[in-house]
């Protein structure tokens, strides 16, 4: 299996560490929300999303940003658990995107 | 989910000299790669804990893990150190160590 893409620390030419604040956008608040309530419900672990982020294409996991992987992770792990399928999900985005515009 | 510190379970000590394994398998690990295979001691005991390389899987977590605070010196770890006291710490579970002399 060797190293995952998410294992990364201590290889060379990271670069510095970004240190500077980011003010989250709605979305990124929202995602977050979402996933502190399925925990709180019991619906999913910490340790299941890990496990779903590690598992993610690594070129796809490289290209997202923080919350986009959680958002993929909290994705994949309801639908492996049958609480949502893949159509739906796709359904709702299609919905959504006519609404609010492409995200 | 068992948080609390129990400093008395598990079988090392704060002080004793540990090992890492160096296991290369699939699944959720939570040892990072770059203490695989690296010799450090014992700093805190931290309790026994649910194993997160089966509750990522959905499953139930047993039997419990001892967690432990290990250290490492930062050169033994990356080869170098800005300082020679510097110190690297990472929680490690005692399925991943062996005692080293």
């Amino acid at each position: 299996m060797a190293r995952g893409h998410h294992d990364v620390g201590g290889l060379p030419g990271a670069g510095p560490i970004d240190q500077s604040e980011h003010p989250l956008s709605d979305w990124e608040l929202l995602a977050d929300a979402v996933n502190q309530a399925l925990t709180a419900r019991g619906v999913k672990r910490t340790d299941e999303m890990r496990r779903a982020r590690e598992e993610m294409d690594a070129e796809e996991y490289r290209d997202m940003s923080y919350y986009e992987r959680w958002i993929a992770s909290i994705e994949t792990i309801l639908i492996e658990k049958k609480i949502l399928t893949k159509e739906e999900i796709d359904r709702w985005l299609a919905v959504f995107e006519k609404k609010w515009g492409e995200p | 989910m068992g948080r609390t510190v129990n400093e008395a379970s598990g079988k090392f000590r704060p002080g004793d000299r540990v090992r890492v394994r160096f296991e290369d398998r699939q699944g959720h690990i939570r040892t990072p790669w770059y203490v695989r295979g690296k010799s450090g001691w014992i700093e805190r005991v931290y309790g026994d804990f649910h194993n997160p390389e089966s509750l990522a899987y959905g499953r139930d977590g047993l039997p419990t893990r001892t967690l432990y605070l290990v250290a490492f010196n930062q050169a033994d770890v990356f080869g170098a150190a800005e300082a020679p006291k510097d110190k690297v710490l990472v929680d490690i579970y005692e399925h991943w160590l062996d005692p080293a002399a």
